[in-house]
């Protein structure tokens, strides 16, 4: 009996283990003992790569350091920046400026660093604001934003920035489909007739880096998402990723997922530069503004356009063709050789790797299923490479190592799975903490990569970090892959929400970063290149304040004869000539910003000022031992009074 | 087995790369609870039905057949003859594999009968929970087992076998 009760007892315990004994394990971060000495950079030391990070929502682009993670800066770009007076400093709201007037904020999704013969040059990384669409060029040597050119025609910026092998063009694919032309009054629904899509190809000046746009392609209405140029025998040709071929306008997650297949478009851009030369262009109204900042006057001027040259791809025929791909596809990355292009369907079971060479084939034995608006359909198996068969869920991007491997991006099963271009194997799988976005191996989309690690862009952190409340901290990740299998090494939180980014070694550009302007090249109109030069003058209303920093004080300090009502223009000019001594201008009450300038710069704050009174103005970067000495007063008068204009530093009167 | 109308009956969890937390589903008497949205929000992309106490009959007639089978073990009690104690275990078997089978037929229908536009059509792939046990479904791990009130069930069962062997052990065919 009692052994009966027992075996009971042990069965029904049994059982429960059984059972609970199914239930998984949720996932363990795990990273192996050496990780901590390869991502540690002593201090005093340097970082191997500078990543640069696009701020997604933030409008910015963020500078780390790999592999330690470090972020070194934040660089302001479609974005105001009050801590810097950048979109607030008369001199830099042009930079801002669109056809829409001052668009203060944008959604940077792509930098894109400058190459020659495929390979990074460290001379300029460009950015796209996704939003109202503009693309930004970057001095690598000043970690500015040197120009901003607007897209007409465009209706959402994001297949951009993507630039040709050597950065003969940068070009920009507009996500939505928009009606263009005179007629954009129309119905919603009226989107398979009046919809058109539009690339714009920025030429770019080798020597200055400006930008203007050579021409525009009218494309069929649907969805452009990312691009990647040809290079090496591909050098010629741009590879677009298109979904949406539905076309349609509402609901998309359903509507624009039901074809099997999507395309990649093929251009042949040295087709549509013979069209131009034809004189086969059209040139079109359209208003767009084009943004200039020179780094001599130390101020940006906008400059309004007003035409554009297109090119119809769908009544010139050769420039473009589609290629079908597996659903909804979103990266388009073509490989170190150029031979290889990777599409990755969103939602497809299997990524296809086309070949450049077949697509050539296919083309000149006109291979064709079909059109789409009289565009050819290469054969999907005509195109083909091959596919990677069973590679993970939810494939997004694709980079590239020396070693003729491909490293894939999962979010749906948020893994970084490496496989071979050429065998189409899947080498290696790690898991991504959580649901990776975009990744970046140095030098990754560029002919010659750097490799050594890949970083996952994550979209979601959850528990990786201290929780701060529901906002969480963004988040990147540290793979090394210079053995057989990729190895965790480091998190590192990202400000903003890091889409792509780009890594290139720091050889190839700190020696020639900037350290200071040199005063005697300052050609800002209002710069006070001397205290000698430090003045106020009024023009009717507007007050001209010549103002001059040096440590430890503001030169004039002691100002007079302002009036309610006056615009008063702070020109402040650093005459420091030293490294890292930059001065602020922030003044009370001030409803814009403050101002950062850096040595031998002007920078102006424009001050309205509502009320009589005395008004205190510092500086408000701690710029040496006296810094808290360095501040000044502002009299206000009421308006219409005849207090005299007076300024001085350093005069005292005998105190009654 | 009254304590059963109060707990949950049945849990189902989930796990992904992106839920290391987990989701869990409990099914109770007649409601379901836990993070029944975010896992409907979730499966719509594959195109399953939204989980709704509507889908389920069951929940307006399940807590009677427990109190109908209180009442009859409160009868077998009184009564307190062999034949009366297998008619329970017997009564209690067969509504925990009616139980079991309406679940499954459930499962099936919520993982077979799948919005054909839904943005995610993987050919072939279809998304029943499991049973009992584990099983992969894309990217998440599905468990499925009792939970307390099950257990509760589970252990009754077991004991009102573990009674009738004592039964004929002891006493034998005296009766």
């Amino acid at each position: 009996m009692k052994q009966n009760r027992l075996m009971l007892i042990i069965t029904l315990g049994l059982a429960l283990l059984a059972l609970n004994g199914c239930k998984p394990k949720g996932p363990a971060g795990v990273t192996t003992g050496d990780a901590a000495s390869k991502v540690y950079v002593a201090p005093g030391q340097y970082d191997e790569f500078y990543n640069f990070v696009s701020g997604g929502f933030n409008g910015q682009m963020a500078v780390y350091g790999l592999p330690s993670g470090r972020l070194f800066r934040n660089i302001p770009v479609f974005s105001v920046n009050p801590e810097s007076g950048y979109g607030y400093s008369e001199e830099t709201k042009p930079m801002l400026n669109t056809s829409h007037g001052f668009v203060p904020w944008d959604d940077l999704h792509h930098p894109a660093l400058s190459t020659t013969k495929g390979e990074h040059d460290g001379r300029w990384v460009f950015g796209n604001a996704n939003n109202t669409p503009r693309v930004a060029r970057i001095s690598l040597a000043t970690f500015r934003t040197e120009e901003i050119i607007e897209l007409p025609n465009s209706g959402g910026n994001h297949s951009s920035p993507f630039i040709t092998e050597n950065t003969e063009y940068v070009v920009a694919g507009t996500r939505f489909s928009v009606p263009i032309g005179d007629k954009t009054d129309v119905p919603i629904s009226s989107y398979k007739e009046n919809f058109k899509g539009s690339i714009s190809f920025i030429k770019v000046d080798p020597q200055t880096g400006r930008m203007n746009i050579a021409f525009q392609l009218r494309t069929p209405g649907f969805n452009y998402d990312l691009s990647r140029a040809g290079k090496g025998p591909s050098h010629g040709w741009f590879f677009f990723s298109c979904y949406n071929t539905e076309q349609a306008y509402t609901l998309l997650e359903v509507n624009a997922s039901r074809n099997d297949k999507d395309f990649i478009m093929a251009v042949n851009w040295k087709k549509a530069e013979e069209y131009l030369a034809a004189g086969k262009g059209r040139k079109e109204r359209a208003r767009y503004a084009h943004n200039v900042y020179d780094e001599k006057t130390h101020t940006a001027t906008s400059t309004m356009l007003d035409e554009v040259t297109v090119l119809d791809v769908m009544e010139l025929p050769d420039i473009v063709y589609f290629i079908p791909c597996p659903k909804s596809p979103h990266g388009c990355d073509v490989d170190p050789t150029g031979e290889y292009i990777v599409g990755s369907g969103k939602l497809a079971a299997v990524m296809p790797v086309f070949s450049f060479g077949k697509i050539q084939t296919a083309i000149a034995n006109k291979d064709y299923e079909g059109d789409f608006a009289g565009i050819p359909i290469i054969k999907y198996e005509s195109a083909l490479h091959g596919e990677v068969k069973k590679p993970g869920l939810g494939p997004l991007h694709t980079e590239f190592d020396a070693n003729g491997n491909a490293y894939t991006s999962f979010f749906v099963s948020s893994e970084i799975v490496k496989w071979n271009v050429q065998s189409l194997q899947v080498l290696d799988r790690v898991p991504t903490y959580y649901s990776i976005g975009h990744l970046c191996v140095p030098g990754g989309p560029t002919a010659k990569p750097h490799g050594k690690y890949v970083i996952a862009y994550n979209k979601i952190t959850k528990d990786r970090y201290l929780p701060t409340g529901p906002e969480l901290t963004q988040s990147a990740q540290l793979y090394s892959i210079d053995g057989d299998k990729m190895q965790l090494l480091l998190d590192f939180p990202t400000i903003g929400e890091p889409h792509y980014a780009e890594a290139l070694p720091a050889s190839l550009i700190k020696d020639k970063s900037v350290k200071i302007y040199p005063i005697e090249q300052n050609e800002h109109p209002f710069a006070a290149k001397g205290e000698k030069m430090a003045r106020v003058e009024r023009k009717g209303n507007d007050v001209h304040v010549y103002m001059t920093a040096i440590r430890s004080h503001l030169t004039p300090d002691n100002i007079e004869g302002i009036r309610v009502g006056d615009n008063v223009y702070f020109h402040v000019t650093n005459l420091e000539q030293d490294w890292d001594v930059p001065h602020g201008f922030a003044i009370k009450g001030a409803t814009n910003a403050e101002i950062l300038i850096m040595p031998g710069e002007t920078q102006t704050l424009l001050w309205k000022p509502l009320a009589a009174g005395v008004v205190p103005f510092y500086c408000t970067d701690f710029c040496s031992a006296l810094h808290q000495e360095m501040q000044g007063y502002a009299r206000v008068s009421p308006a219409g009074s005849n207090t005299p204009l007076k300024f001085s530093t350093g005069e005292t009167a005998s105190q009654k | 087995m009254l304590s059963a109308l109060y707990v949950p009956l049945w849990q189902i969890l989930m796990w992904a790369p992106q839920y290391p937390e987990g989701l869990e589903m409990k099914i109770w008497i007649d409601d379901i609870s836990g993070d029944v949205k975010i896992i409907s929000a979730l499966n719509h992309y594959i195109g399953m039905k939204h989980i709704e106490v509507s889908m389920f009959p069951e929940f307006g007639y399940m807590k009677y057949i427990v109190m109908a089978l209180v009442g009859f073990g409160l009868l077998t009690a009184l009564v307190n003859r062999r034949w009366i104690l297998v008619a329970l275990v017997v009564l209690i078997t067969a509504t925990g594999i009616a139980a079991l089978v309406d679940f499954y037929l459930w499962g099936y229908d919520y993982g077979h009968n799948l919005d054909p536009t839904a943005p995610i059509v993987v050919p072939g792939m279809a998304y029943q929970p499991p049973l009992i046990g584990t099983k992969q479904l894309l990217n998440f791990t599905a468990f499925s087992g009792p939970d307390i009130g099950g257990w509760i069930f589970l252990a009754i069962g077991l004991a009102l076998y573990a009674v009738l062997a004592l039964e004929i052990f002891k006493f034998g065919k005296q009766k």
